[in-house]
């Protein structure tokens, strides 16, 4: 057990029992407001449970469940997914997606099927359907091979960097919603790094002793 | 600072995309003012004046683009 005090200007002094700040910090990383449950801080943990996750899902729905994916692909180095892995296992579907694609396997929880590139793309013939979601317009009956938009998935197909791929589908198709999906995603796993701290070492506090310090080197200077 | 609040506001209404800024906003200082205190009075406290400063940041930046507009 551990307990930080901290002595107020005026009024009681605030007790916090961090109970075991390891396994708290943990839970707190797991999910959002989780170490503050397994402390009794009850009302923080509902606090950072619900400002947390709201952006989260909200930035997620906003990018249609594309917006979270771990990828390492030349060109598509997703640096983004360290800052949203902050969250803890709300990204773990991404995880999954990761590994079980990694051997160029189909993703999971598929949501839309697209035209793969022809062998002499982009020149050859059938070029301008690449990449495209495949309906019941512009389908025909197509039954080959085929590239797949699983949740919280990578883009799958190669990355090209002048010309049409899944990845420049996504932001065609959602046109700002990507970006700001994925800005969402990243502050929620950024602010949930802040309740891992607070669950760790309580929060930062201005004690009584540090405020008589600051006034004393004010008056001091001046 | 109330007036940096209303130029925001005035100019977040013909552009909708501004409104996203808004759960961003009261996220960020509610679980900022929650690092700093420990009871919900003064963590609301604190994430309103946050909250205020950020919007106030936001409003001198989009001043700052806005004049850079006219540079031509």
């Amino acid at each position: 057990m551990t307990e930080v005090v901290y002595n107020q200007e005026d009024g009681d002094p605030i007790v916090i029992d961090l109970k075991q700040p390891g396994k708290a910090a943990l839970l707190a990383w797991l999910w959002p407001g989780a170490g503050h449950f397994y402390q009794q801080r009850f009302a923080k943990g509902f606090l950072f449970m619900i400002c947390i996750l709201s952006i989260f899902f909200f930035g997620l729905g906003l990018g249609r469940g594309r917006v979270v994916y771990a990828s390492s692909k030349p060109g598509d180095f997703r640096w983004q997914f360290a800052c949203q892995a902050g969250i803890g296992l709300p990204v773990a579907p991404a995880v999954l997606q990761a590994i079980k694609t990694s051997a160029g396997g189909d993703p999971l929880f598929v949501m839309c099927e697209r035209f793969p590139p022809p062998a002499n793309y982009p020149q050859g013939p059938g070029s301008d359907l690449a990449f495209h979601r495949i309906t019941d317009e512009n389908g025909n009956g197509y039954e080959g091979p085929t590239l797949k938009d699983g949740f919280m998935a990578a883009p799958q197909g190669p990355i090209f960097q002048n010309d049409r791929d899944v990845l420049g589908m996504w932001h065609y198709d959602y046109k700002h919603n990507f970006d700001l999906g994925t800005l969402f995603t990243v502050v929620a796993g950024l602010l949930n790094l802040l309740a891992v701290y607070d669950a760790y070492v309580g929060p930062a506090i201005v004690t009584k002793e540090q405020l008589e310090a600051a006034k004393r080197k004010k008056n001091s200077g001046s | 600072m109330n007036e940096n609040l209303a130029i925001v506001i005035a100019a977040a209404i013909p552009i909708p995309k501004l409104w996203y800024a808004v759960p961003l906003i009261v996220s960020i200082s509610l679980v900022y003012g929650a690092t700093r205190h420990e009871h919900l009075k003064p963590i609301l406290i604190h994430s309103l004046r946050s909250a205020i400063w950020v919007t106030g940041f936001m409003a001198i930046i989009f001043g700052l683009i806005w004049l850079a507009g006219f540079w031509n």
